[in-house]
């Protein structure tokens, strides 16, 4: 079973709700970031999605875009990222790791070297953002060798037709984007998430997570009430960037204080 | 590689233009790019459709636009004879017109009620919002700072058409990041919102749709063409960022082998200089604005910023067609520089009497570079696909001008 799978099992069983966030790989800079992922399980972190910096994010806001910039100042590329998550690996063999991101840095890499590569770096998921499954047969005969799982989204937008094109061949979870629109712009209504996740429920095993427009521990409480995993990232990124000085440099305790952020986003989360 | 029976059976079912083309967009907009695609299937299969925009084209947009001997070209060049397909003098100043007849009288038919597109020069801004405002629709316009910038007049002239022209800052504040602003914005007003987009690119259908409606530019020219000399063109020749105009020269000759074909890309500072937009030149095959085709792009795969005097052409990116076409090698892809274009520029306007768009001014310079090697029957075409009123101010700060 992936590391994906056994961690779902092993929430469902002790009746828990995932958490799990988002960051952009290498921001603020390499070793700040990779100070707050290694804490990470350790504030109550489910699973783990970490981004893939691209020049021309068009799923994302302004949120997302500025941290990927930060993170390219600090001289983020594709083997650095898979370095990182290796690095994560060497004292963490349970909590999965998803790497989001864009196509073209992916193609970029070479598809099959960097499945591989992933792999080898202790990768569990894969969520890229502009290959929807009309155009992901071919990342997925690689990823599928490997054991790593392509998680499909699913949107306010997805109808009856649409459906069943994005469960067949989903594995991991599915991501229920939970509003129409690009990352960290918009709130999520409980109500409407209720009723898509309900309304996708049964026409899957998988688990289901929410995301895009949940900031507060708050909403992730709420919203948690009806998923299976609540994801947080752009109200992180935020977080990160409300602890810089004025030359983009982290301030000394941004760490504890995203850490912070980040178990009370859990904890909400686990409320349930 | 085997050579097709056929260049105009491409693309398939999916939008592929052999390797390129597809739908790389996020999965919020891919149920929105299918219902496009399935509209507009349905408006190709009916004679109406036809007929409702044959009516815009003639009576709005002015076509045919006339194919015009120039002779003082051709005689200060010495060799080749040169015809002026004058795209400049449809309503609106330039080509991009036609795709945005084409797809407005399609959203329309969507029953949507708001129009966003992208602009790079401006052309396809002030054509969009010409549309919207025909239609009574309201239209938003995306365009990188940088262009708002270089291109006041045109800025000037589509707010005058009642549309909204938001200021795009990020990345290379030019045409391509001008796309990611209206892409974000699709995605979050997909239900009443028609995406115009200016070039033969984005996701499927839209590289198919713009050909079509710009593939009236060939069938014109070839008419024209037996008229005036009683048998086809010996080549053709256009500028390509995007590629709207250049395929729309071409798309009806693709099948005759005797019609040779130049696309000239923006080669800026110089190929060598790091700093052009020739994609297919310079490029490697990517995914970008929901396409796969050549893109300027670093190793790590992230998109390099283009560059052209010419805000037109300053894409890092080029219509999957078009890659497909370079890679069958039926088209001949060539550049010119901003320095060989600003010549150009000038050459047409005391030789012709015209100033041409920038844009435009990069075919002219490759025809002033290709037309003296050859025979006084050969029979060229070029797209003027423009007029240059919108970059007298660039072309003053070039001279050192002060207006």
């Amino acid at each position: 079973m992936s590391r994906i799978a056994t961690r779902f099992a092993a929430l469902k069983a002790a009746n828990r709700k995932a958490f799990i966030t988002f960051t952009s790989a290498g921001d603020p800079d390499l070793e700040t970031f990779s100070a707050i992922l290694a804490a990470q399980p350790a504030a109550g972190v489910d699973l783990i999605e970490i981004g893939m910096p691209f020049s021309d994010p068009v799923a994302d806001g302004p949120a997302i875009e500025k941290a990927n910039l930060r993170a390219f100042a600090a001289g983020i590329n594709m083997k650095k990222i898979l370095g990182i998550v290796a690095d994560f690996r060497k004292t963490n063999k349970d909590t999965p790791i998803i790497l989001m991101g864009y196509a073209n840095p992916v193609y970029a890499y070479g598809l099959e070297k960097f499945v591989g590569d992933a792999h080898a770096s202790g990768v569990d998921g894969l969520i890229i953002a502009d290959l929807p499954p009309e155009e992901d047969t071919e990342l997925r005969s690689f990823a599928v060798k490997k054991n790593i799982d392509v998680i499909r989204l699913l949107t306010p937008t997805t109808d009856e037709k649409r459906l069943p094109v994005v469960l067949n061949g989903a594995s991991g979870f599915l991501y229920y984007v939970s509003v129409a629109g690009i990352t960290g712009t918009k709130q999520a209504g409980v109500e409407s998430v209720r009723r898509a996740v309900d309304a996708i429920r049964p026409h899957t095993n998988l688990p289901i997570g929410v995301g895009f427009g949940i900031a507060t521990p708050e909403q992730a409480q709420e919203i948690a009430k009806h998923a299976d995993a609540v994801i947080v990232g752009s109200a992180i990124v935020n977080r990160i960037a409300a602890n810089l000085d004025d030359a983009g440099k982290a301030k000394p305790g941004l760490v504890g204080d995203v850490l912070g952020f980040i178990q009370a986003l859990a904890d909400a989360t686990h409320r349930n | 590689m085997t050579k097709p029976n056929s260049f105009t059976t491409q693309p398939d079912k999916d939008g592929h233009f052999g390797a390129y083309g597809g739908r790389f967009v996020p999965e919020t907009l891919m149920p929105l790019v299918l219902a496009v695609e399935a509209a507009y299937e349905q408006a190709k299969a009916d004679p109406a459709f036809q007929v409702e925009l044959d009516y815009y084209l003639k009576h709005y947009v002015g076509r045919p636009s006339p194919l015009f001997y120039a002779q003082r070209l051709t005689e200060h060049l010495g060799g080749a004879k040169i015809y002026l397909k004058r795209e400049e003098l449809n309503h609106t100043g330039a080509h991009k017109i036609n795709h945005c007849m084409g797809q407005i009288l399609l959203a329309k038919r969507m029953g949507k009620t708001r129009i966003i597109a992208e602009t790079g020069a401006g052309q396809h801004g002030v054509a969009t919002a010409t549309v919207a405002a025909l239609f009574n629709l309201p239209c938003t316009i995306y365009m990188g700072e940088l262009d708002i910038e270089r291109q006041k007049p045109n800025v000037f002239r589509m707010r005058l058409l009642g549309a909204e022209v938001k200021a795009v800052t990020s990345g290379s504040r030019s045409l391509k990041d001008a796309m990611n602003g209206a892409l974000r914005d699709w995605v979050a007003n997909v239900e009443d919102t028609f995406y115009i987009i200016g070039t033969v690119g984005g996701p499927h259908p839209y590289p198919m749709m713009v050909r079509d409606f710009q593939s009236v530019i060939g069938r014109e020219t070839r008419a024209q063409m037996m008229e005036a000399e009683g048998r086809l063109p010996d080549s053709l020749v256009a500028c390509v960022g995007g590629g709207s105009n250049a395929i729309g020269l071409f798309y009806d000759f693709l099948n005759d082998p005797e019609v040779a074909m130049y696309a000239v890309e923006a080669a800026g500072l110089g190929l060598d200089s790091g700093k052009h937009a020739a994609t297919l030149t310079g490029g490697h095959m990517g995914i970008l604005h929901g396409m796969r085709t050549y893109f300027l792009q670093n190793e790590d795969g992230q998109i390099e910023e283009a560059h052209s005097i010419s805000a037109g052409l300053d894409y890092p990116g080029i219509g999957p067609e078009h890659a497909w076409l370079f890679d069958q090698k039926r088209v001949t892809y060539v550049s010119a520089t901003d320095d060989e274009s600003v010549e150009a520029f000038q050459l047409c306007a005391k030789m012709e009497g015209t100033l041409p768009a920038l844009e435009s001014a990069h075919a002219l310079a490759f025809v002033t570079r290709f037309a003296p090697t050859l025979p006084r029957d050969h029979l060229m075409v070029v797209n003027l696909s423009g007029r240059g009123d919108k970059d007298i101010f660039t072309i003053a700060d070039r001279l050192g001008v002060v207006l």
